[in-house]
């Protein structure tokens, strides 16, 4: 999916367009209250929440921080399991190793389990142009490949489709791909869903490689981690004869004991659910049961740039449940096309730009996609800061810098757009130094308020088309001080 | 170079501001959370099971040893089953009531056989009563993943009050990493559409949960 992603405008201009088609934002705004409620309950039921928010927090952090150690532990661990082992620099690397393995079975098409990675790395088309069909299994996958459309949300990647519009879809593309949808197919959702049932049945029957990603690996056991609802992962693990599992190097946990911190907030987290229906979790093979042959590909593209960055490292906490895109004031009007990327929302405005560098129009507006409102930080089940991380990237986006990129330490120029923001700070700095200057200045600006324009000229016209001027006040407030309270009898 | 040291080359070039002294796994982990939520009797614990599993639109019966051949029976009668998945090392007692076709759990059967077995009859490995989840560990009672999969029908017999935990560290600690497992909370069910719960998408539809037990 990457793929589709390039060329994408920045932020602001995709956002305006996005904030125009009403139908879309009905829809989020439906959808992403709907959910909002929900787990505001869900987390109420447990009272240690906060504690349980602490340890993913640390665990988290500790492994990242003997991330070596950590993967060499799982590689060991996976292949004493039977399962074999491959590492991805890049996207393209870990295509081609998908590509070469699924080859290998002589199989031309594979069914897939909803994966943020693969997304991230453009597989399906990777696999189409080698002649192998992927089928996505997921309902909201389904009905974004149905539709040729964009994944908008980490969880719920149709959550810009209601129903009528999924019913659509449904009728009109399903016979491309395999069974047609039913006759008289309608909107409600159980009828969708079974509509969706028919369809991939016979290919999860039939399928003889299964690709999926991974919610946890656990180093000290070799185990992965599969959260699920629907039982399309299920089929994807269990019935084929090949496995192969792309997953992030940062989806570590150490212990087994681990899991239960997150199995008790990633539920409640994305779906509200105490417990989602179906976990599946697996270690190398099994004789007799699921497939006999079991590929781990480990994908770096762009993390270990990320883990370099001492403030940004911590989006490789997150654990990919989606709240912060559901409480997000931006995301809910702007939608999650408007991100550029298969990470949309709150997260992504912080893990695209470091997983992809902030060199393109659309990275290195993402940081500024946000009011900052921290709602984010506040649901996050592992405690990710994002504000912080944001204010952290808009600094390096103007103010240039160090950074790490594919491995090496590069120096960032200053973003060239942001010239007028930084004479306006540098003149504010001296009028700031200068106290009578800054008196003159208050004052003329008071005396000629009535001819003051209602937006700004020039370069700062785009920061006022979204925002009123403050009103210039009739007198400057510290000339109306010393007239009410100042000197020293004052302050009555 | 291969990837594996280039990437593994950068992880460490990542992380020098790590102090070699840095906390131990043991140190900077805290477990200040709950090991249960709540204070429960057993038999509440039971209750609190079947709470939550009926919440989440498990059907949830409850009998005795004595009356679980019957119940199983009776179960498979009315969704007119006329054939039933059975692990190999399913109590043979439990199905010692009913007549429906049964089909061995087996490596050779092929899916789409599996696709035309009506139910599929297992225990447990252990069941979590906060969350109202059963998890299947592959055990010669409960079988190779997929029969519990591909049938649209499952039921489950849960013996109580052994089997059942109150929370999700409690299960953990019972279960062995090694073995496959599948936690069941529910049957299958979708969010996809507006964000809304519907249940019954690719796992089976129906799933029957029946608490065993002489409480």
């Amino acid at each position: 999916m990457s793929g589709t992603f390039v060329g994408m405008p920045a932020f602001p201009e995709a956002a305006r367009e996005a904030v125009g088609n009403t139908t879309l934002r009905g829809n989020l705004r439906h959808a992403t209250h709907t959910i909002r409620a929900k787990r505001a309950k869900a987390v109420t039921e447990v009272s240690d929440w906060a504690e349980l928010r602490e340890a993913g927090k640390r665990i988290k952090d500790h492994t990242l921080r003997h991330l070596d150690r950590y993967l060499e532990q799982l590689e060991e661990a996976v292949t004493a399991a039977g399962g074999i082992v491959h590492w991805a620099a890049d996207a393209a690397e870990a295509n081609e190793i998908v590509t070469q393995l699924v080859k290998m079975t002589g199989e031309s098409e594979v069914v897939k389990v909803k994966s943020m990675a693969t997304q991230e790395i453009g597989l399906n088309e990777a696999l189409e142009a080698e002649g192998i069909r992927a089928y996505e299994t997921d309902l909201a996958e389904l009905i974004v490949q149905l539709g040729k459309d964009r994944p908008s949300h980490i969880l719920v990647p149709a959550i810009h489709r209601n129903r009528g519009e999924i019913r659509d879809i449904f009728s009109r593309e399903m016979s491309e791909w395999g069974r047609p949808a039913p006759e008289g197919l309608t909107d409600t959702p159980a009828e969708l869903a079974e509509a969706a049932r028919l369809h991939l049945r016979e290919k999860f029957l039939r399928a003889k490689v299964g690709i999926s990603g991974a919610n946890f690996m656990v180093a000290e056991t070799g185990t992965l981690v599969v959260v699920e609802s629907e039982g399309n992962g299920r089929m994807c693990l269990t019935l084929p004869e090949t496995l192969i599992s792309v997953v992030g190097i940062e989806k570590i946990v150490p212990t087994w004991r681990d899991l239960e911190v997150f199995l008790q907030t990633l539920p409640r987290s994305s779906t509200a659910e105490r417990m989602n229906p179906y976990t599946s979790t697996w270690t190398g093979t099994t004789d007799g049961d699921g497939p006999s042959t079991f590929h781990l590909v480990l994908l770096d593209n762009g993390r270990t740039d990320t883990l370099a960055d001492e403030v940004g490292r911590q989006a490789l906490r997150c654990i990919r449940c989606s709240a912060c895109l559901n409480v997000c004031p931006v995301y809910e009007r702007a939608g999650g096309h408007a991100y550029g990327s298969v990470y949309p929302g709150p997260i992504g405005a912080i893990l695209s730009p470091q997983l992809r560098g902030t060199g393109s129009e659309i990275d290195a507006s993402l940081p500024y996609a946000s009011s900052l409102c921290g709602a984010c930080y506040e649901v996050c089940p592992v405690a990710i800061d994002i504000p912080e991380v944001l204010v952290h990237l808009r600094e390096r986006v103007v103010e240039g810098g160090e950074v790490t990129r594919e491995g090496n330490r590069v120096v960032l120029r200053p973003a060239k757009g942001h010239a007028a923001e930084r004479a306006a700070m540098r003149a504010a700095r001296w009028a700031f130094t200068h106290p009578g200057a800054l008196r003159t200045g208050q004052r003329a600006a008071s005396r000629t308020r009535r001819f003051h324009p209602r937006t700004l000229p020039g370069p700062g016209r785009a920061w006022s088309g979204t925002r009123d001027l403050p009103p210039v006040p009739a007198e400057p407030f510290r000339d109306w001080w010393q007239r009410t309270r100042g000197g020293k009898d004052g302050a009555r | 170079m291969n990837s594996r040291e280039r990437i593994l080359g950068r992880v460490r070039r990542a992380l020098v501001d790590v102090p070699r002294d840095d906390p131990s796994y043991e140190q900077a982990v805290s477990r200040d959370y709950a090991c249960e939520h709540g204070d429960r009797s057993v038999e509440q614990t039971v209750e609190l099971l079947a709470e939550n599993l009926a919440d989440y639109r498990a059907i949830v019966h409850r009998t005795d040893a004595e009356g679980l051949a019957g119940l199983i029976a009776g179960l498979l009668e009315k969704r007119g089953s006329a054939s039933v998945l059975v692990p190999s090392g399913l109590d043979e007692g439990w199905l010692s009531q009913t007549g429906v076709t049964r089909v061995t759990d087996r490596a050779e059967s092929t899916p789409h056989e599996l696709d035309r077995v009506d139910s599929v009859v297992t225990a447990c490995s252990v069941a979590i009563a906060e969350t109202g989840t059963i998890v299947l560990d592959g055990s010669p009672d409960q079988g190779r993943r997929r029969i519990t999969l591909v049938p649209d029908h499952h039921v489950c017999v849960v013996r109580v009050p052994e089997q059942v935990v109150s929370s999700v560290p409690q299960g953990l600690e019972r279960l062995d990493p090694a073995r496959p497992l599948t936690w069941i909370s529910g049957p299958s069910a979708t969010s996809d559409i507006e964000l809304d719960r519907v249940e019954g998408v690719h796992g089976p539809r129906t799933l029957e949960v029946i608490l065993v037990g002489d409480a």
